[in-house]
């Protein structure tokens, strides 16, 4: 099952530290991050990266982003 | 509406400048200046330290003497106690005396939002004043403090800062620039800015924007505070850093070997930050010993002014 995290409408570092979040109480997997800023966007593949995680996919979703990080 | 010329008006609202320069005699020109912000530190003391060392910087980085400020505060009262008011004007008096600047006055008004600054006056011998344009070929570049503050600062609001970042950043940040100016006055410096909000290289592209010359950063001689490349690489980046970037991205010509975290702390949203001096070749290693001798310890060549690339800053 893919994990969710919405980061909309938080500003930085918030979607930062709700990934890092995330990414701690699983070790691999995949995981969906909504955020709306193109800071956050390249904010969260950086934390995603720097913790051996996989930016899988990044789409176009309304005003903002959805973010699909993988680790197998 | 049209800009009203005048023959005293030495550097006006139109050049993107520190501070405005009036003369009032053929040896003598004011230097004016006004800067205030929401807190970037949790301490209001702290808070208070930073707004003043900000504030004055504006009049060194233009070669001047501050003389006199006033206050300018915004301050929510139905819901802050008045004590962290005080200690935040504690400290920019604090800062104010460190520098022999007078306080003369303010103003303050109700906001929801704390908003803290100074509007400070100076002076200057009109044909000293050291603008941001003037860099000429062959002139070596010193940044006189490390770079990091935006990035530790988010760092610190996200909790993941540690307690050496923290307090190092804080150090750099009310740290006046009042040594550094004093220094590069001593000797013919061609241009001068100080680093804040557009980050090192948005201040730099203003030096040399519209100006016959580029530049050539040595990305790995740049000073950077403990902690800005761990905390730039798990994403505690501000929003302000990745605009500069953005927004100057077209003028920057980078080697392979620069990773994009090391551009964008070279574009960090800097608070208080350091002068960034353009100074004669032949001058340069003096007065870096100078700064080094009398203290400024963070002081660094880091990079040259160059006749190519024309309007582009190349980083290696």
């Amino acid at each position: 099952m893919r994990r969710t995290v919405d980061a909309r409408g938080f500003s930085c570092p918030q979607p930062v530290l709700m990934t890092l979040e995330e990414i701690k109480k699983v070790d691999k997997g995949e995981i969906v991050i909504l955020v709306d800023t193109d800071t956050s966007k390249e904010n969260v593949s950086r934390a995603a990266t720097s913790k051996g995680w996989q930016v899988k996919e990044i789409q176009q979703e309304g005003e903002g982003y959805r973010i699909i990080i993988a680790k197998h | 509406m049209p800009l009203i010329s005048d023959p005293n008006l030495i550097v006006g609202i139109e050049s993107a400048e520190d501070a405005g320069v009036y003369k009032l005699r053929e040896d003598l020109a004011i230097v004016q200046t006004l800067d205030f912000f929401t807190p970037i530190v949790d301490d209001p003391y702290t808070f208070g330290q930073v707004a003043a060392a900000n504030s004055l910087s504006d009049v060194y980085a233009m070669g001047g003497k501050p003389i006199v400020a006033m206050n300018i505060i915004c301050f929510p009262i139905q819901k802050m106690d008045i004590s962290i008011l005080q200690e935040i004007l504690k400290g920019g008096l604090q800062k104010l005396r460190e520098a022999g600047v007078l306080l003369v006055g303010g103003h303050s008004v109700e906001d929801n939002e704390l908003k803290y600054g100074l509007s400070v006056t100076g002076t200057v011998h009109p044909e000293k004043v050291v603008t941001n344009k003037g860099a000429r070929i062959g002139d070596k570049l010193i940044l006189t403090k490390p770079l990091g503050t935006g990035i530790i600062n988010t760092a610190v609001k996200g909790g993941l800062a540690d307690e050496r970042s923290t307090a190092q950043s804080i150090e750099c940040m009310i740290t006046l620039n009042k040594k550094a100016a004093e220094l590069m006055m001593e000797m013919e410096v061609h241009a001068c800015t100080d680093i804040t909000g557009f980050g090192l290289l948005g201040h730099a592209c203003e030096m040399i924007e519209g100006e016959d010359v580029g530049m050539l950063i040595y990305s790995s001689a740049v000073p950077v505070l403990p902690g800005t490349e761990e905390f730039a690489a798990m994403g505690l980046i501000p929003g302000g850093t990745i605009r500069n970037r953005d927004f100057r991205l077209p003028m920057i010509e980078r080697a392979a070997e620069i990773s994009d975290e090391r551009l964008l702390i070279l574009f960090d949203a800097q608070t208080s930050g350091g002068l960034l001096i353009s100074v004669p070749e032949q001058k340069a290693s003096v007065l870096l010993k100078r700064l080094h001798q009398e203290g400024v310890n963070g002081a660094a060549i880091i990079g040259e002014v160059l006749e190519q690339p024309k309007g582009k800053i190349m980083i290696r």
